[in-house]
């Protein structure tokens, strides 16, 4: 798997190689640079790229998870949006779905508003303060070998799952999802759902 | 004692609840929803998530309207003042958003810090794009829900019900 000048991982690798052969699984992207990273590994109906929100990816995929408790679910956002929103960390451990996954590609700095540091570049401890929420699944990953075993536990829905990936602070090339929000929800509920999801 | 009629409109409102098919109960704790919450509770088609922060409701409303439940968020007006960019989500993506508000910080409040985000409540979630009504009354909780949730779900948008301190009455703190 490609690495960045800093021998982290690439976030694009990652993302690729998360969404491989991707089955029925269902994705959310956080705004910014996950939203461009999931929409480069394929811009299908089942991805929700967020252009807006901050802090509530995980909660849109803990709301998903209970209304599709059939179907892997999995957020992917960074560590910025993450932390804004770190409560969610304790609210699904609580609820504890067991087909959801929330993964944050940690390049350890605000990478839309200037690469300014966000709290991960100086310790803190995301994957740790799942764990304390009661997320007994909660990884710290950097290597591509365990990138793979995360995408295998993604898929076997015995979650809620949290995962930490370290990935090189690099910016990648824009790969830009449609921007009209309303299309980007009806064609994912179509595509869950069926016709029936416009007659609901 | 107060008639039945003037007490049980939390009932009426969970009979609504379930006539729409509300799915998911989205909740930061009030007194003014202690009743509605318990039978929430007592429901098992019901999924009710207690919330750290009443953003987190809009953004789980908007999941689990990708997944096809409707669900609904239940917070008292302090709390309309945590959701303000998270509604941008369900303006921007047309999601059904049904809000019950239960008011602080006007009819009789005791509470200084009530009053701002109390008085502000209406204007903010206005600005915001939401639909909203009010119940100052019994008698017009249940047709002001009803409302709340059939605009929501059939105009695609933020809508709410602000329950007026004076139909809950004012936390007095024995004062």
């Amino acid at each position: 798997m490609q690495t960045g000048p800093s021998g982290k991982l690439n976030r694009r690798a990652v993302v690729r190689a998360l969404l491989a052969d991707r089955g029925e699984l269902l994705v959310i992207g956080g705004l910014g640079a996950p939203a461009w990273d999931i929409t480069d590994a394929g811009d299908v109906p089942e991805n929700l790229p967020l252009w807006g929100g901050m802090g509530g990816a995980a909660m849109m995929g803990l709301g998903l998870a209970l209304a599709q408790p059939a179907r892997p679910v999995l957020v992917l956002t960074g560590d910025g949006e993450m932390l804004m929103g770190v409560g969610a960390l304790a609210t699904i451990g609580v609820r504890r779905p067991k087909n959801l996954a929330v993964v944050v590609l940690d390049n350890e700095h605000y990478g839309e508003t200037g690469m300014q540091e966000t709290h991960t570049r100086h310790g803190v401890d995301l994957a740790g303060m799942a764990r304390a929420a009661g997320i007994g699944d909660a990884r710290l990953l950097r290597t591509a070998d365990e990138v793979q075993a995360l995408r295998g536990a993604v898929h076997a829905m015995a979650g809620p799952l949290f995962a930490q990936v370290k990935v090189d602070e690099a910016s990648e090339r824009l790969v830009l999802p449609p921007r009209e929000a309303a299309i980007l929800q009806a064609r994912f509920r179509e595509a869950v759902l069926g016709a029936a999801a416009h007659l609901q | 004692m107060p008639d039945a009629a003037d007490t049980d409109w939390p009932d009426q409102i969970y009979d609504l609840l379930k006539a729409h098919g509300i799915r998911q109960v989205a909740l930061v704790p009030d007194a003014g929803h202690a009743r509605l919450i318990k039978r929430c509770l007592a429901d098992n088609a019901m999924k009710v998530v207690s919330l750290t922060t009443e953003e987190e409701g809009v953004a789980m409303l908007f999941g689990a309207w990708l997944g096809g439940e409707k669900g609904v968020l239940l917070m008292q007006s302090s709390g309309v003042g945590n959701c303000i960019n998270m509604l941008s989500v369900a303006v921007a993506h047309r999601t059904p958003c049904p809000m019950i508000v239960t008011m602080r910080g006007e009819y009789g409040e005791f509470n200084p810090f009530q009053v701002p985000m109390g008085q502000a409540t209406p204007t903010v979630l206005e600005a915001m794009g939401t639909l909203l009504n009010r119940a100052d009354r019994p008698e017009d909780v249940a047709p002001g829900v009803d409302a709340t949730l059939r605009l929501a779900f059939n105009t695609f948008r933020p809508a709410a019900t602000l329950l007026g301190q004076r139909l809950l009455g004012a936390k007095t703190f024995g004062r």
